[in-house]
């Protein structure tokens, strides 16, 4: 980035890690770090970061957020020094935050009856987001390729896991929750997968052709592009209950498909809907992806020989991939999340847990469905994106 | 390929008052509709919902969709607008990886966290449609403001415009159809969220939906579904109506 335009000398090379490093200090000072309550539905006492962390522990984490302030300095580090520097100490801080919340937890917990709870407050969420925004800037400073920030991606992912596996966090009220419903979770979570997986498949095998047709066809364009948006406009919830009545009209009329499990409630419905929703974003992508083939190098393909078939499948389809996987990406981070609203319509999948939840007022077990899925979209997204990158022509990458 | 598309536009031109005429008349009168409802669920004792009126239960849903978006439409170009000047240029590329990773995030699991954490009901809710409806309305301010050509500032300040004049003349306008692309999707995807806010204590037309999914009542199921639905497609076709209008050279080209 360019920042000479500015007047007189500059002492901050880093503005926005500047300020999410005030955010970050102001909420741990400000903000409650974990709350312990006598048993799982109520909200607990506010506990401050000082009075949760052992001296070592706050005292790595103002190091640390000394390393950081160095960092947004012009001097002596500059810009992408400090960047590297963030690219250390953010994460340090980011494990040593998630590390000292579960060793609290185990040591508020020791002498605690066996219903107490500790769980992770405002100043934890202020940590965790602000050091991964840390992250995030500082890679975009350095202008790191795809493979450097998975490759960093993964080494981060696989130190959290390490505090999981090492029962780190076994005393939060979070972790308490999961291990009570362990096997329910590990069904759920198969079913959200299972659900996403049979929505996509039809969907690529109508929608691939459809786009195909929208391509060589001009005028389907119209009232084809007009009826899926239609689907993508309806709500969630709306389209799935929608479906519930004549799907079930259905499953009791013709009996061999009621054994087949085609019925009002549950799966059926759910996977109509999913695929009703991705249709759109698939065949519209694979429309603009052949569109985006130069028609002269169709012509050279011609030219060489080549039959219809043998143009679609070697020149016209590759060409077209990266564009028809970037449709794939956007719909399958998208039935991803529909498919937690699925779960109303007795579906299952993650889902499950967040209603059960809020109808209890048990917010670890909204968190317990809610956060896998979003984190499930956010990878989603990250493997698709490395997918496009890699389905791009050599020369074009 | 053009007139085809042009024809298909006329024909939801033609489908905008006839949709909205059947919403209002579906919110007055579905009472009326019960011999109907009735006479397809025979097993049903009430076949409409009466525990409270459909125009109370879409006027709540429209609030909660127009607060949270007006919150979010003022708020995201603020942001779109501060991160596209001099001052605030640093912050660009960090915002939109943000507004790009926020909208991976299922909006019904957002809505999950965001409102018990703020206490249930109808402000909370209000409170995580509008973190949400940020994302596409800062995405698409960015976006708007980027695609102005740079040729064309030059020429703005070479006619001696002020950076404010510039911003509201040229810039702005330029950028109107982008922008209004992104409180479409916006608005619509809370008008879908606000439909699972029924779960979370916020009455909505979506709180038909889950008395009937929760009590086998399929006929509540399909009021609310039918009138979210016609709303959801209503407001799109609006806002696809307003972006034309902003497509460069305006509706002339149609």
């Amino acid at each position: 980035m360019n920042h000479d335009e500015h007047d007189g000398p500059r002492r901050i090379a880093n503005r926005v890690l500047a300020t999410l490093l005030v955010a970050s200090l102001a909420g741990a000072v400000l903000l409650p770090f974990a709350a312990m309550a006598p048993n799982r539905l109520v909200s607990g006492e506010s506990v401050s970061l000082l009075t949760a962390l052992r001296p070592w522990q706050t005292l790595g984490l103002a190091a640390l957020a000394g390393a950081l302030a160095l960092a947004c300095l012009v001097r002596p580090l500059g810009e992408r020094r400090g960047a590297r520097l963030t690219l250390v100490a953010a994460p340090l801080a980011l494990l040593l935050t998630l590390y000292g919340l579960g060793d609290y937890a185990q040591r508020a917990l020791t002498d605690a009856s066996p219903a107490a709870r500790v769980s992770q407050g405002a100043a934890f969420w202020v940590l965790v987001f602000c050091t991964s925004l840390m992250i995030v800037d500082a890679f975009q400073r350095l202008g790191s390729s795809l493979w450097l920030r998975s490759g960093y991606g993964l080494l981060l992912v696989a130190a959290v896991a390490a505090l999981f596996a090492t029962g780190t966090f076994n005393a939060l009220s979070i972790l308490r929750e999961y291990f009570n419903i362990e096997d329910a979770f590990v069904d759920q979570f198969v079913t959200h997968l299972t659900l996403v997986g049979l929505a996509l498949a039809p969907t690529l095998a109508i929608g691939l052709p459809l786009g195909l047709l929208a391509h060589r066809r001009p005028a389907t364009r119209g009232v084809l592009f007009s009826v899926l948006n239609v689907f993508q406009t309806i709500p969630s919830i709306a389209l799935f209950a929608l479906l519930v009545a004549p799907l079930s009209a259905l499953g009791d009329a013709v009996p061999w498909l009621g054994a087949l499990g085609v019925a009002g409630i549950g799966a059926a419905p759910a996977i109509l809907a999913l695929i009703l929703y991705s249709l759109l974003p698939i065949v519209r992508n694979t429309q603009a992806g052949f569109a985006g083939v130069d028609p002269a190098t169709r012509e050279a393909a011609r030219g060489m020989g080549m039959t219809r078939q043998q143009i679609l499948w070697r020149v016209e389809v590759p060409l077209a991939l990266p564009v028809i996987l970037s449709g794939l990406r956007i719909v399958t981070v998208q039935a991803i999340g529909l498919t937690v609203v699925a779960a109303l319509i007795g579906a299952g999948g993650l889902g499950a847990f967040i209603f059960q939840g809020l109808g209890q007022y048990a917010i670890d077990l909204v968190l317990l469905g809610a956060v896998p899925t979003i984190a499930l979209a956010v990878i989603a997204d990250f493997l698709m994106q490395i997918l496009v990158a890699v389905s791009r022509p050599a020369g074009a990458r | 390929m053009m007139a085809a598309l042009l024809r298909c536009e006329r024909r939801r031109d033609a489908l905008l008052p006839l949709l909205s005429l059947l919403l209002v008349a579906l919110v007055l009168f579905m009472g009326r509709l019960e011999p109907l409802f009735h006479a397809a669920f025979p097993q049903l004792e009430t076949p409409v919902y009466a525990r409270e009126s459909f125009w109370r239960l879409t006027l709540d849903h429209l609030v909660l969709v127009l607060v949270s978006s007006l919150i979010s439409v003022s708020v995201g170009v603020s942001a779109g607008l501060f991160v596209t000047r001099r001052t605030g240029r640093e912050f660009e590329p960090l915002v939109s990886a943000l507004a790009a990773i926020g909208q991976t995030f299922p909006p019904a699991a957002v809505l999950a966290i965001v409102v018990p954490l703020a206490g249930f009901g109808f402000v909370p809710t209000i409170v995580a449609l509008t973190l949400y409806g940020l994302l596409p309305v800062v995405q698409n301010t960015i976006t708007g403001l980027r695609t102005v050509p740079p040729d064309t500032l030059e020429a703005a300040r070479g006619t001696g415009m002020s950076a404010r004049q510039i911003l509201w003349r040229v810039e702005l306008p330029l950028a109107m159809r982008v922008i209004i692309a992104g409180v479409r999707v916006s608005v619509i995807i809370n008008i879908g969220t606000a439909t699972i806010g029924s779960t979370v204590g916020a009455q909505s037309l979506g709180t038909p939906i889950i008395a009937g999914l929760v009590g086998d009542n399929i006929a509540y199921v399909i009021q609310g579904a039918v009138l979210v639905g016609l709303l959801a497609i209503v407001s799109d076709l609006s806002f696809e109506r307003l972006e034309r209008r902003y497509r460069i050279g305006g509706e002339a080209t149609d």
